[in-house]
């Protein structure tokens, strides 16, 4: 071994797979393009109408409060009731869909329903549940629930997978009980996340729940959607600044509780 | 039980371990550990040292064999009676696993969850002797001014202290400790090592130590056992493990002197 000889050395070899799927890519997205027949003259006309929309929007009408007020108290209640009870079945549903606590004969149908109650958007499962229940907040409430508990339940199910199992196993090594293996070993380690994960949950809540309200399943989207088809777009307008205010409040809201449970 | 005074406080017999089946890790160890005295087990990493602490409170399921322990095989316990002799186990860990995120007091507190119902161990509603007890510890492991200071708060050594109160919170009639001293350095190491044999002492806890390091294992223990490929090489009195067992335990023999250097 006296001469070096170079040897050569690249990052990764060249990946073909890859830059044939980005040639895939970029072939589909011209070709989608293609098909919107988006033509300058086309445009134009589009910005007339879009000018005669905003010009109605304009100025806001509040003279119907009331209607608007108890509209936004539905989404309210809609919003806050299902991201409690959406909450309150997450919590037993991602401890037992946990793999690293539970055997997979346990933690495989809780993700299975999991997967399920994610699967659909919120309006189409509230679709369903005006079809069950009938026309009003129920409906909104149940379908609200069912969206929060897939997704909470997927987030809390993941902060719960990536905990420190030695801490775990030091509390089950006292001989502890399982439920408090639970408090002492887990919970200490995902509170704060679940806490930013439920306030996240509440926060797109609110939002879904003045949407339902479009299939009747109570809340302001169906005053919304109301007067959009008896073309009151300053009553529209009203809503929709309403709406912006609701969740503004919303956040303030939800990062001052999270703030609160940082400490 | 109440005859067996003279008989062992844990009785190992033929244990086998293998996490892949037909390759034991533990091939058929046999100890008797003493009512009193510091145990150190001994042996190149990789050989079960680890794996043959966590058999005896099932942290890892044995494959067969016997852990007599209080008149009662822990191999074959359920579920119930496992949590039970777990409560008289202490143990004491390399990483110290202290719930990061709880405070000292409630690390120690932890060491009586076995004792306490979920929901009043919830609410840390422990009795009053306990916590009592628990400030004790703190003193005697000199972290009373620390007590609600969170526990990923405090230096390794502090950490390793929390540890050993949490153990003996227990009031356990064994302690265990794997590798208490690896993340610690050498001062940190000798200072945890006095507090366990003294504590283990003054309690009277046999306590069974895997160690890495063979001058603290000859320094602290009362017995040393020297594992290698799965098996008891070596099992006597510090002073007997000469340089002859030591190529034994750990195979070569360059590494014991500097004569290549």
């Amino acid at each position: 071994m006296t001469a070096t000889t170079d040897r050569s050395w690249v990052v990764a070899p060249a990946n073909w797979p890859a830059r044939f799927a980005w040639l895939v890519f970029a072939v589909y997205f011209a070709y989608a393009l293609s098909h919107l027949e988006l033509t300058p003259a086309r445009f134009l006309a589009g910005l007339d109408y879009g000018h005669k929309f905003l010009a109605k929007l304009f100025p806001p009408d509040f003279q119907r409060w009331e209607l608007l007020l108890k509209g936004l108290k539905e989404s309210l209640e809609i919003a806050i009731l299902a991201s409690v009870l959406g909450l309150v079945i997450s919590l037993p549903a991602s401890l037992l869909a946990a793999r690293n606590l539970m055997p997979s004969w346990v933690s495989w149908p809780a993700r299975m329903l999991m997967v399920v109650c994610r699967s659909f958007h919120p309006v189409i499962i509230a679709i369903l549940f005006v079809k069950a229940v009938g026309f009003g907040a129920l409906a909104g409430i149940l379908a609200l629930t069912v969206a929060s508990l897939g997704f909470l339940g997927k987030l809390f199910t993941e902060a719960i997978e990536e905990i420190s199992l030695k801490q775990v196993e030091a509390v089950r090594a006292t001989g502890a009980p399982f439920m408090s293996v639970i408090a002492y070993g887990v919970v200490p380690q995902v509170f704060s996340r679940f806490i930013g994960f439920a306030s996240y949950e509440l926060d797109s809540n609110l939002r879904n729940s003045t949407m339902v309200g479009i299939v009747g399943a109570g809340g302001i989207g169906g005053t919304l959607f109301a007067a959009f088809q008896r073309f009151d777009y300053d009553f529209v307008c009203a809503i929709i600044l309403s709406i912006i205010g609701m969740i503004i409040v919303g956040e303030v809201l939800t990062n001052a509780v999270k703030k609160v449970f940082r400490a | 039980m109440t005859q067996n005074t003279h008989q062992a406080a844990l009785a190992i017999r033929s244990l086998v371990k293998a996490y892949v089946r037909g390759k034991p890790v533990l091939n058929g160890i046999t100890l008797d550990i003493s009512p009193n005295g510091v145990t150190a087990i001994i042996g190149p990493s990789g050989t079960g040292k680890s794996t043959l602490i966590r058999c005896i409170n099932r942290l890892v399921e044995p494959t067969s064999g016997e852990i007599i322990f209080e008149g009662r095989n822990l191999v074959t316990l359920n579920r119930s009676e496992l949590r039970a002799a777990r409560r008289q186990i202490g143990m004491v860990f390399q990483e110290y696993n202290l719930v990061e995120r709880l405070t000292v007091m409630e690390n120690v507190l932890s060491g009586r969850l076995g004792y306490v119902s979920p929901f009043k161990a919830w609410l840390r509603r422990f009795a009053q002797p306990d916590v009592n007890e628990a400030y004790a510890l703190l003193d005697t492991v000199g972290l009373t001014m620390h007590a609600q200071a969170r526990a990923d708060a405090l230096s390794g050594g502090q950490r390793q202290r929390v540890g050993i109160a949490r153990a003996l919170m227990q009031r356990p009639k064994l302690l265990l400790a794997d590798e208490p001293t690896s993340s610690l350095d050498p001062k940190t190491s000798v200072e945890i090592m006095t507090l366990m044999r003294d504590l283990s002492n003054q309690r009277g806890i046999p306590a069974i130590v895997n160690i890495h390091n063979v001058e603290l294992a000859r320094r602290f223990a009362t017995r040393i056992v020297g594992l290698s490929g799965g098996a008891v090489v070596f099992d006597g009195t510090p002073d007997a493990l000469s340089d002859t067992y030591l190529k034994q335990i750990y195979g070569g023999e360059n590494w014991l002197d500097d004569r290549d250097n």
